[in-house]
């Protein structure tokens, strides 16, 4: 079996953490061999952030490199375009459509590229931009973005639905379990 | 149980289930997360050391008591342990004592990019290095046993990418804790010149003896696959060497990189026709080989530089590289940054308002070197910021003094400053030195510290009072200002640096981060009243922006610190 590589990427305390462990949590129990690569310190200080996620029989890099992504998991759309390159040639990205500017560009130093987005499909790249906000807001808070995409990304795995949520139960601290399961239908069915 | 751990959780868990009796520790990334977790363990006594010197004695002092012991740390904080280090090798131990290091390769969150290595071969101690958390787990675990079987403080290296990222791990028995007896040794623990003269061909002698059981140890391995390539590779290099050649060529993982196994070396390189060695950082295992007269191939393909990937190591085999797609238009590059509410930000805004030189140190302010503040001149290591601005100042006198500053944090203080600040006074500059007090170590993810009045575990704790502590080392001049107050932050630094003696400033007030710090409204900005003339903006706060030629506060970032209230001249901000 293959090694299947997922990014997750986004900015620095947008909740990539709770991402990775449900869906490291997910893996170990569905019976692969797992590996997680994380960024911790400096980085984490509202600077762009990544977490690699590799899953197969056995995996033996924890990192993933140029062309090598099978998904691309983003928080926000210019970490995407950051990332891009990752993806491999028949790879999909799940994108949240928010914009966060970077310090180079609330400075003035920088532009925003707002079509990019537009641009990466026009050359070929399978790309889905979701508002995840919306429904992470309707199921009870904005900072379930991040379950919102996951329950987005999951329609793309050959993992059922219960093991998700059984996943969902095992990393989520119980008084949200509910919110995040919702969080995650809403996703998962947008 | 299978589980998934990150390196750092299971060398933490590794040290334990070893029997592990007492941890200290100064926090470091990518270090910090192996105390953490050894102080989940209510059977270990553990602590945070205001310093790595600190952490590694206190080591020292329980495996003389006859307990195993541990200390950790990032690659610089073992230049920091290095004076305790190296007269470790010769005292050798009583109870298993484990020195774990971890070095950041790429530079992810340190200020420069030293291999460890060369401290173990420098103290003559054996070294471990695990490639994922089951090695980690195990190498911890069994090198207590290491330490004691040949009376050595034993180093596990650990680096970034196998201490943050996390695989399966299988945990295993737990060994009693065990205090062996003391026994008052003065020839093999006084290490003054009569007896030290005597440890030292011991050191030799277990040197030598650790070679020959580094020939068969659990940590060296070799998997020959009847290719006439043969790699010789370690700790996460070895990971992405499977992944580019899998079971194609042959390889001798070592895992106990000092020291060095010579005759499995040699087996290893009779059986292949072109030998490689690919290593992370400098040609340690390379140039070893070499003086075995062996020919091989290292730093001329590999980097001196940086991580390895297995691009990286694909690339330099000229293999082809998968296709990908990126984008044409400029990506805005997202450096990291002080918080919205940060309160470093108003000290920096003063210091670089007033031109002021400033020499920095370790933490997050450091972060104050970059864009739109730039408000800094120098960051060298912990403590430097102290003891270089009595340096500027002598060197240049009163041209300098009137206008320089240092500027350090809290924890940072505790751990090297001090020393700088008494030197301050007792070579008489007139230096003015700013501590940036948040009540907490920040950068590293929030460790408590000798100021902020609680112990790792969270419990009250003696409390450090700055004040009192400035004034006993000789500083006449101390006073504290609230920086989120712009205009008390300016007299402050002014008075100071027109005084004629040394003083200190404690610009105090707790990490925005902290949950117990509680957040006041948000603030918006009056399109009506807001002139666009940008001055909010040289602040560098995150919560605010230009929206169509209009100032906007994102109210999701803002904590209502009210800093850039004060500097709006239209009383734009509400």
């Amino acid at each position: 079996m293959k090694t299947t590589s997922i990014m997750i990427v986004g900015v620095g305390g947008q909740g990539s953490l709770l991402a990775s462990k449900l869906l490291g949590r997910l893996l170990v129990d569905e019976g692969y061999d797992v590996k997680v690569s994380e960024v911790h310190g400096m980085s984490q200080r509202g600077g762009s952030v990544v977490t690699y996620v590799r899953y197969g029989e056995k995996v033996y890099s924890p990192i993933v490199t140029a062309g090598e992504a099978d998904f691309i998991i983003s928080f926000e759309k210019l970490e995407a375009a950051r990332y891009a390159k990752y993806l491999k040639k028949d790879g999909r990205i799940i994108v949240n459509t928010q914009q966060i500017d970077p310090m180079p560009v609330i400075i003035g130093a920088a532009e925003y590229p707002e079509n990019v987005l537009d641009e990466l499909t026009a050359k070929g790249l399978k790309i889905e931009a979701l508002d995840a906000l919306t429904p992470a807001e309707a199921a009870g808070s904005a900072k379930a973005v991040n379950i919102v995409l996951m329950g987005r990304a999951a329609k793309y795995f050959d993992i059922p639905y219960e093991s998700w949520i059984k996943a969902i139960e095992n990393t989520v601290a119980p008084k949200f379990i509910e919110m995040n399961k919702k969080a995650f239908e809403l996703g998962y069915n947008s | 149980m299978k589980k998934l751990m990150i390196g750092n959780e299971a060398v933490a868990a590794g040290l334990h289930d070893g029997g592990l009796g007492v941890v200290s520790s100064y926090p470091g990334t990518p270090s910090t997360e192996i105390t953490e977790f050894l102080a989940k363990y209510d059977d270990i006594h553990s602590e945070w050391a205001p310093n790595e010197k600190v952490a590694c004695e206190v080591a020292f002092g329980a495996s003389l008591a006859g307990a195993r012991s541990t200390c950790a740390m990032k690659h610089v904080g073992l230049n920091v342990a290095a004076d305790p280090l190296f007269t470790l090798s010769y005292t050798g131990v009583n109870g298993g004592m484990v020195i774990c290091v971890a070095d950041d390769p790429a530079m992810h969150s340190s200020q420069n990019e030293q291999d460890s290595r060369h401290y173990a071969i420098a103290a003559k101690v054996p070294m471990l290095e695990p490639a994922d958390s089951t090695e980690a787990y195990l190498f911890a675990k069994t090198a207590f046993e290491l330490s004691e079987q040949f009376d050595t403080p034993v180093i596990l290296r650990m680096c970034t990418r196998i201490a943050h990222s996390q695989s399966i791990v299988e945990l295993g028995e737990k060994i009693p804790a065990v205090l062996k007896d003391y026994e008052k040794n003065p020839q093999k623990y006084i290490m003054m010149p009569g007896n030290a003269i005597k440890r030292h061909p011991f050191v030799e002698e277990r040197t030598k003896k650790l070679a020959e059981f580094a020939e068969n140890c659990i940590y060296n391995t070799v998997e020959d696959n009847g290719s006439k390539v043969g790699i010789i590779t370690s700790g996460c290099s070895y990971l992405y060497v499977k992944e580019v050649f899998g079971d194609t060529v042959n390889i001798l993982k070592i895992g106990m990189p000092n020291p060095l196994p010579e005759k499995t070396i040699r087996d290893f390189a009779a059986k292949v026709d072109t030998l490689y060695v690919i290593e992370e950082l400098d040609p340690i295992i390379e140039t070893y080989v070499k003086t075995l007269g062996i020919d091989v191939i290292g730093k001329d393909k590999f980097s001196l530089l940086g991580e390895f990937s297995q691009e990286t190591i694909a690339a330099a085999f000229g293999k082809d590289a998968p296709e990908y797609v990126s984008a044409d238009s400029p990506i805005p590059n997202r450096p990291p940054m002080m918080c919205a509410g940060c309160p470093h930000r108003g000290m920096f805004y003063t210091l670089a308002k007033n031109k002021i030189t400033v020499h920095g140190d370790i933490g997050c302010y450091t972060l104050g070197a970059v864009p739109p503040l730039n408000a800094l001149d120098s960051t060298l290591c912990m403590g430097a910021s102290i003891s270089g601005l009595h340096g500027f100042n002598a060197a240049r006198g009163e041209s300098a003094e009137g206008k320089t500053v240092a500027v350090i944090g809290d924890s940072t203080f505790m751990h090297s400053g001090m020393t700088g600040l008494v030197n301050i006074a007792y070579n008489a500059t007139n230096s003015t030195v700013i501590i940036l007090d948040n009540s907490i170590t920040g950068m590293t993810g929030h460790q408590q510290n000798p100021t902020t009045g609680f112990n790792i575990k969270g419990d009250p704790a003696a409390k450090v009072d700055l004040e009192a502590l400035c004034k006993a080392l000789g500083i006449n001049r101390v006073r504290v200002v609230d920086p989120y107050d712009l205009k008390a932050c300016e007299t402050a630094v002014k008075e100071e640096l027109a005084e004629k003696e040394p003083s200190v400033i404690i610009s105090r007030r707790p990490c925005v981060l902290l949950k117990s710090v509680k957040h006041e409204a948000p603030l918006t900005v009056d399109n009506d009243k807001c002139r666009s003339c940008k001055r909010c903006m040289t602040l560098g706060c995150p919560a605010i922006s230009m929206k169509d030629g209009k100032a906007k506060i994102d109210t999701t970032l803002c904590v209502g610190c009210g800093v850039c209230k004060q500097l709006c001249a239209f009383d734009a901000i509400k």
